[in-house]
């Protein structure tokens, strides 16, 4: 089913680390513009990030991530994700991830001027993309 | 002639504090393993980072924005990036010099300091610090380089700072690190003032290498897409720059520590010389006085 001509270069780099570097054939992720899903010969674009999930197709196996910000540089063949924050599910602590959306959701239920409603969103979709990934 | 009780306890001296600069090389070598190799994982993103805005800024050229204009304030921020400690040879000296000598008037620059002995020194120079950061520099972290990129984006904003600068050490290999001075904002084209639009593009051209003749479309349109990744580009390079000096550091001090322990190898040599001399010459003296004495005897 894999066929090597609808494949792409994908390079996922954090700033620690090579994340991930291989062929896939569609990646989907989200972006400030809402979800996108990536073939190969996708017209050459940069996006932003916005936390969810990432998932690469490569043939049959399909691979999940939770991905937080970072940009992403798309070409014809190639897509580089750099990725400020980004995890495999495996490295997720559920608990933390349920805490922090409850505590997200109560700053942003209480309206108080005091907090930053745009850094409480944030974590919020943040926690919400590290316990969808998990499922 | 020193006696030789002297000679013997100024060895002692010298071969414990021999021992100490032994350890200390030992310490910096494996430390020098470690940050070299998260320096060298740390640079395929700045590259690409560097890439992407200098791509950016070709297409944006003739784009106002205030990350890219220079601002009216004239303060200019520094980020200062030394060691905590001290016996590193000329790392933490080099990067002072670069600012106190350097083209940038004292009364214009806010220090921001990472390491302790870059602040002392900024300090007894009598420079504008602002707050300290110089815990970051033992464990470098992204999330360190995110909250200090955050509190300068802000002073930047507001208009208290128009210029931001980064003073780190390159670390080009184990031997070699260089003290480099780089403007962080407003972002310029290339090192050079290459103001023009058509410059800029000629000058990316040649380095991005991926969007020389493919126009690149970027979502949400540049003006926000820059807002939004200039704040990245400025933590990465704060990043890298610190990640780098760690291991210039590391560097550093394993050479100064080498050198050292190799001095104290040949005082040593010389001491033990003079102290079997010594020992040789107060022999001789010993019998030359029991044989008079026994001549005297009889």
């Amino acid at each position: 089913m894999a066929d090597e001509n609808k494949k792409f270069d994908l390079k996922i780099i954090t700033p620690d680390r090579m994340f991930y570097e291989g062929c896939a054939e569609m990646v989907e992720f989200n972006t400030t513009e809402g979800e996108i899903g990536i073939y190969k010969n996708h017209i050459p674009m940069t996006v932003i990030i916005k936390p969810g999930i990432l998932s690469i197709t490569e043939g049959e196996e399909v691979k999940h991530a939770a991905l937080h910000s970072g940009f992403v540089e798309i070409l014809q063949d190639k897509v580089t994700i750099l990725a400020e924050v980004i995890e495999w599910p495996d490295e997720i602590d559920e608990k933390r991830a349920e805490a922090a959306l409850d505590r997200a959701q109560e700053r942003i239920r209480n309206k108080d001027p005091k907090t930053d409603m745009a850094r409480a969103e944030t974590a919020l979709l943040r926690a919400m993309a590290r316990i969808n990934v998990l499922k | 002639m020193a006696s030789m009780r002297d000679i013997k306890r100024r060895k002692g001296s010298i071969q414990s504090t021999q021992q100490i600069t032994k350890a200390m090389k030992l310490v910096s070598t494996v430390k020098l393993q470690r940050s070299k190799q998260h320096a060298m994982d740390a640079r395929g993103y700045f590259s690409y980072m560097y890439r992407t805005v200098q791509s950016m800024l070709a297409k944006a050229g003739t784009i106002k924005h205030p990350y890219i204009t220079p601002q009216e304030s004239g303060k200019k921020a520094v980020i200062m990036i030394t060691g905590n400690r001290g016996l590193a040879g000329g790392y933490n000296s080099n990067v002072i010099k670069l600012i106190t000598r350097g083209n940038l008037k004292k009364e214009d620059l806010i220090i921001y300091t990472l390491g302790s002995k870059g602040r002392e020194a900024m300090a007894r120079y009598g420079y504008e610090l602002a707050e300290d950061y110089s815990q970051m520099i033992d464990e470098p972290e992204y999330v360190d380089a995110m909250r200090l990129s955050a509190n300068l984006l802000n002073a930047f904003k507001k208009g208290e700072i128009g210029e931001i600068y980064l003073a780190y050490t390159h670390f080009k290999n184990t031997v070699v690190h260089e003290p480099v001075l780089m403007k962080l904002l407003p972002v310029e084209a290339s090192s050079e003032k290459e103001s023009f639009a058509e410059n800029m593009a000629v000058e990316s051209g040649d380095k991005t290498g991926v969007a020389d003749d493919v126009p690149m479309n970027f979502e949400p349109q540049e003006q926000e897409a820059l807002d939004l990744i200039i704040p990245k580009y400025v933590t990465s390079l704060i990043y890298g720059g610190m990640v780098e000096s760690v291991a210039s550091e590391n560097g550093a001090r394993m050479q100064a520590m080498d050198s050292a322990t190799s001095n104290a190898e040949e005082l040593v040599g010389k001491l033990t010389l003079q102290y079997n001399r010594a020992r040789q010459g107060s022999i001789t003296q010993e019998l030359t006085e029991i044989i008079a004495g026994a001549n005297a005897i009889s």
